[in-house]
């Protein structure tokens, strides 16, 4: 095994780490706005409802979800995986390993962080003072136009910190999809480990990934956060 | 009929009725200041005459206008809630200063005080006019009509700044220039000097007697009597929700009928 071959499989791992990571973000962004707005409503049913679901999915560990997620649906079909169907599916179409439990994986991490966005877009919206909203109206402004104008800058300053803390986290969960087979880099690095004659240095070498994903992450946010500092409250 | 005219204005809270019964006038140029102790009910008043609030009865009317009859309560309601537009229509009759200002704090001086009237007017426009509205004529007279109230608040310089960057005295003056550059036919304060230090607090009384020479018709809540003394053409003083009394400032401020009153009243001069 020489360097290059390591450093191909882990960055097959990390295009899955990658991909993990995008289409988490792209679907649990929007959802979590519409389940804080949900959290908002009015309708008290939906409220309560929607309260417990975040209160469930924020208090049990992202890899249970997974587990849950990946062989719930095994209950209606005497523990037949249903991802298993899916897998093959992947597998005779695209030629590629584990494609239902990377759906699987998707929805779980989906569902997950839009739970802990859908908080955090909450307390933001929630932390702009009723006085912005009063100022507006006797303005002569409809709500709408005083969401986007005077609430939404505002409110995406005040998540910035917050979210890129979620997001960051978010780069690391992402090694979760291994507990049931996705190959991501820390997987593919670990796969080394557990050959004959096993090889550690990968193990260390995929931190290196981890790194510089962060590394660029922290600097985009930094810059973000830089942008919108010339006003205070 | 006077130029505004408040009848009957009940509203209450769940189970507290927090105003019960106001009746006043207001003629056009006059300025009338609300006095009395907290939680009389002022500021809910000032939210009814604004629509941040709606009375549960009794009829506000303006210029022999009726804005609001709150006896069809219910129905009057749902259809001001509905009708938004009727509704941001007649909240333009009422400007509102409040106590803490409440600047937008992302937009700059001019920003805050373009924003509304800015998108007021692209409502009526096409797409693509509201693209290039920054250039259009219309555009550039209102930026003139903001920089002369910001001028006459004595803040043409600051034009560029943002709130957090201005003294507790001098954010109160945009947000005063902000609720005039709407135009208002009459101009509500809640208590407009009361987040101030007290060294601030003089050159907000100053621009609102400006605006009172130049015939601005002001409904005041505030706190500084003297200032109540000298520049309302009429005092009112509430009680729990009801106007214990009412009248010139010779004779709210002279020769108080009511004990309550005679009581506030030396209870102020303490301070
Ligand atoms: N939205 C509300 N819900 C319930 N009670 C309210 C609400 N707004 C005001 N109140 C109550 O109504 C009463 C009058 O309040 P208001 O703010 O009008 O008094 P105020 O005269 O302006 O007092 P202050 O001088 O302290 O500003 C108070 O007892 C207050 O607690
Ligand atoms: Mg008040």
């Amino acid at each position: 095994m020489t360097f290059f071959d390591v450093t191909q499989s882990l960055f097959g791992g990390f295009a899955l780490t990658c991909l993990i990571f995008v289409f988490t973000l792209v679907v649990a962004i929007p959802l979590g706005m519409v389940i804080a707005f949900g959290l908002m409503s009015k309708f008290k049913p939906l409220k309560y409802l929607l309260k417990v679901f975040v209160w469930i999915i924020r208090g049990i560990p992202l890899m249970l979800q997974i587990f849950i997620v990946y062989f719930a649906p095994g209950i209606l079909n005497d523990g037949v995986n249903f991802w298993n169907e899916v897998d093959k599916w992947f597998y005779f179409n695209f030629g590629v390993d584990a494609g239902g439990a990377f759906i699987a994986v998707l929805i779980s991490f989906i569902i997950n962080y839009a739970c802990y966005f859908a908080v955090i877009f909450k307390g933001g919206i929630e932390g702009i003072s009723r006085g912005q909203n009063e100022a507006g109206l006797v303005l002569g402004m409809t709500k709408r136009q005083i969401f986007r104008h005077i609430v939404l800058f505002q409110v995406i300053k005040k998540i910035t910190p917050p979210m890129s803390n979620e997001i960051i986290t978010l780069v690391k969960d992402t090694a979760l999809a291994n507990s049931i087979g996705v190959v991501e880099t820390i997987l593919a690095a670990k796969n080394f480990a557990t050959t004959f004659p096993p090889l550690i240095w990968p193990i260390f070498y995929s931190g290196v990934f981890y790194l510089v994903f962060v590394g660029l992450l922290t600097l985009l946010f930094g810059f973000l956060e830089k942008k919108m500092a010339f006003y205070k409250e | 009929m006077a130029y505004l005219e408040v009848n009957g204005i009940r509203k209450s809270f769940g189970k507290t009725e927090v105003l019960k019964g106001i009746d006043f006038s207001l003629e056009q140029g006059e300025v009338l200041a609300i006095i009395g102790s907290s939680g009389s009910g002022k500021t809910t008043l000032l939210r009814c005459l604004n629509f941040l609030e709606f009375a549960d009865e009794g009829t506000i009317s303006l210029n022999d206008d009726l804005l609001y009859d709150g006896v069809s309560e219910a129905a009057a309601k749902k259809k001001l809630k509905n009708n938004d537009k009727l509704l941001r229509k007649k909240r333009l009759h009422f400007g509102l200063v409040f106590q803490q200002f409440n600047l937008f704090p992302h937009k700059n001086v001019l920003g805050n005080l373009l924003l509304a009237p800015t998108l007021m007017a692209k409502e009526d426009l096409s797409f693509k006019q509201r693209l290039h509205f920054e250039k259009s004529q219309e555009f550039a007279s209102l930026k003139e009509r903001a920089l002369a109230t910001l001028d006459r608040v004595g803040l043409l310089e600051k034009k560029d700044f943002y709130p957090c960057q201005l003294s507790g005295g001098q954010q109160q003056r945009v947000a005063i220039a902000r609720a005039l550059v709407m135009n208002p036919d009459i101009l509500c304060f809640d208590e407009p000097t009361s987040a101030l230090d007290p060294e601030l607090t003089g050159e907000v009384l100053k621009v609102i007697r400006e605006l009172k020479d130049s015939d601005t018709t002001m409904i005041v809540v505030t706190h500084e009597m003297e200032f109540a003394r000298d520049v309302a053409d009429k005092v009112i003083y509430m009680a729990n929700g009801v106007i214990e009394e009412a009248g010139t400032p010779e004779e709210v401020f002279g020769r108080p009928q009511s004990e309550k009153t005679k009581s506030f009243l030396a209870s102020r001069k303490n301070l």
